[in-house]
């Protein structure tokens, strides 16, 4: 390790960036949160302070529990996100199972069509999964939701979890073909458990904009039952403009679910994203 | 020996069950509506028949003034829109990971979950909390920059025609800035320690260190994330449609092809919409980011291969 490295103005240097970045970063998160513990008074006199016993106020959260079914919009983001996310990581597994592991005709070219989807959205074929989806009659359901999430996450999966299939020792698996195993018991009982980390990954990168999409359910689901809380929210906010202790805390809502779970799992994210499976 | 005949194996029914529920879906919700949406701009409803007509949206997309000025405006906001985040975003990403990857640096985990905060949040979340903080009404924004003596420069960025693309396009570089950060950082750690103590030897340290060696071995990783810009900013809708609504105002000035898309296809207020030029303009986006894809794949990756251990 060379000195210049180790340098004491170099390593002041470095954090002063990384520092004033991580205000930049945070700051319009801790000034939402913040402000919507506080009366109306509190937010416009002095925005930029901490609750004071003064400004205290839960009149936003109040209204908003009041006003908005928030709770049942939760449940709808959640059936949606946890279902396709079971489908995605399910049926993902399978696929790169069965193209890492067995060597068949096609199998380069089904690897390539199933990895078109990385790069080509699936929104492009709004139209016509509305249509499907009415014709279907699926509309405003959350199975249309769950489907099209499904797909939209399959490709990402497959290609991830196809990597790290490799990995996994031939010995193993061949043990227990001697033993008798099917493919299916070597798959389930073998495979899976040893790909556990991978599919905690590729869960954090599914997840993510699943839950914060907005398209989607705009178009597929808007009727009230269905609502999903970003569609939940993005329509609240536009009724309640002027109501900003309301607005307030219906964002902090929103944020402090993702920001929990997001501090609970950051080390399993960030690990994903520099072991190099996404490279 | 090699002259023997393998004995014909047994058609491998569990290769098929495997794959069968990843491809079903796939195609059915993914690439059949993809090509059902290609085949739908060919299309044209009259008297509640889809009737064949060619090109004809397509005329109509270019030659109509009603469409085509819109349209050409939502491409030229998308360029820029693109252009503002591989000039801000990309480079304070690769900043970032380079101050980040530095060897021995304390509280260097703190500032990666903490820069990354942002992109995990929903645009409905991101696009109103920054209208709030921008907002004149709250005075939070100008009484900030007061604090350094510039609340002459403040106006209401995201009201004005001129400002509101630019200062929506830096909201979004705000948003999705931890994932160039995350890729260049990944890739940062995976340079072989050899190659860094061969520089050593060599004298180069620092910041030419940076120049000659490293940033020569991540160009890789600058390629993907420039793909992954131009895909998502192609595609973008969300940020724009919480912000400023399915008009994109002020006046159209930060239409971009996602709402312009979204407006085609659903209508907006005396616009009624037209399934069959929503496909149209959906095509387009998909030779767009067809086009953007393939010259990554075939001028820009082919030639970046060589750089790769």
């Amino acid at each position: 390790m060379s000195l210049a490295t180790r340098s004491l103005p170099r390593t002041i240097g470095a954090h002063a960036i990384l520092l004033t970045y991580t205000v930049i970063a945070l700051f319009p998160v801790i000034l939402v949160i913040m402000n919507s513990f506080k009366s109306r008074a509190g937010i416009f006199g002095a925005p930029l302070t901490p609750p004071t016993p003064k400004t205290f106020d839960l009149i936003g959260y109040t209204t908003v529990i009041g006003q908005g079914d928030f709770i049942h919009y939760f449940q709808n983001s959640l059936v949606v996100t946890v279902a396709s996310l079971f489908f995605v990581l399910l049926f993902g597994a399978m696929a790169a199972f069965a193209l890492s592991e067995y060597r068949f005709r096609g199998n380069t070219l089904m690897g390539l069509y199933l990895a078109l989807g990385i790069m080509i959205p699936i929104r492009l074929g709004t139209v016509a999964i509305l249509q499907l989806m009415v014709a279907s009659g699926l509309v405003n359901t959350l199975t249309a939701l769950i489907l099209v999430y499904t797909a939209q996450g399959l490709p990402l999966a497959v290609f991830i979890l196809s990597e790290f299939m490799k990995q996994v020792s031939d010995d193993l698996k061949n043990a227990g073909r001697i033993d008798g195993l099917s493919e299916y018991t070597i798959f389930f009982r073998l495979v899976l458990p040893l790909v556990r980390p991978s599919m905690a990954t590729v869960a954090v990168f599914t997840m993510i904009p699943i839950w914060n999409d907005l398209w989607f359910p705009l178009i597929l689901a808007p009727s009230e039952e269905t609502k999903t809380v970003t569609l939940g929210a993005q329509l609240f906010l536009g009724q309640f403009v002027t109501n900003w202790n309301a607005i307030l805390a219906a964002l902090s809502l929103a944020i402090m679910p993702v920001l929990i779970l997001y501090v609970i799992f950051s080390r399993q994210l960030i690990r994903g994203i520099t072991s190099g499976a996404v490279k | 020996m090699a002259a023997e005949t393998r004995p014909k194996r047994p058609f491998r029914w569990h290769i098929g069950v495997f794959l069968a529920p990843a491809l079903l879906v796939y195609t059915a919700i993914m690439i059949l509506p993809l090509a059902g949406t290609l085949q739908l701009s060919l299309f044209r409803n009259i008297e509640q028949h889809q009737v064949f007509v060619g090109f004809d949206n397509f005329r109509t997309l270019f030659g109509d003034p009603n469409w085509s000025v819109n349209f050409w405006n939502a491409l030229r906001n998308n360029v820029w829109f693109f252009i503002i985040h591989m000039l801000v975003q990309n480079p304070i990403g690769v900043m970032l990971a380079a101050l980040l990857s530095s060897p021995r640096l304390r509280f260097a985990a703190f500032y990666r979950t903490a820069i990354f905060v942002p992109t995990i949040l929903s645009f409905v979340i991101v696009g109103f909390a920054w209208k709030l903080i921008l907002s004149p009404l709250w005075g939070v924004a100008p009484h900030l920059m007061d604090l350094v003596g510039l609340k002459s420069l403040f106006t209401p960025w995201l009201g004005k025609e001129q400002y509101a693309l630019t200062a929506l396009s830096l909201i979004s570089v705000w948003q999705f800035i931890g994932i160039p950060m995350m890729l260049i950082y990944a890739a940062l750690l995976s340079i072989p320690e050899e190659v860094i103590e061969a520089a050593e030897c060599d004298g180069i340290t620092g910041m030419s260190q940076f120049w000659k060696i490293k940033l020569p071995l991540i160009l890789p990783s600058i390629g993907i994330i420039s793909i992954l810009t131009f895909v998502g900013n192609f595609n973008a809708f969300d940020l724009i449609y919480t912000a400023q609504g399915a008009l994109a105002g002020p006046n159209y000035s930060t239409d971009i092809l996602g709402t312009f898309l979204y407006r085609a296809f659903f209508g907006f207020q005396l616009q009624v919409g037209d399934p069959n030029m929503g496909a149209a303009i959906a095509t387009m986006m998909f030779l767009i980011i067809l086009g953007g894809v393939c010259v990554y794949l075939f001028l820009v990756q082919t030639r970046l291969r060589r750089y790769q251990f």
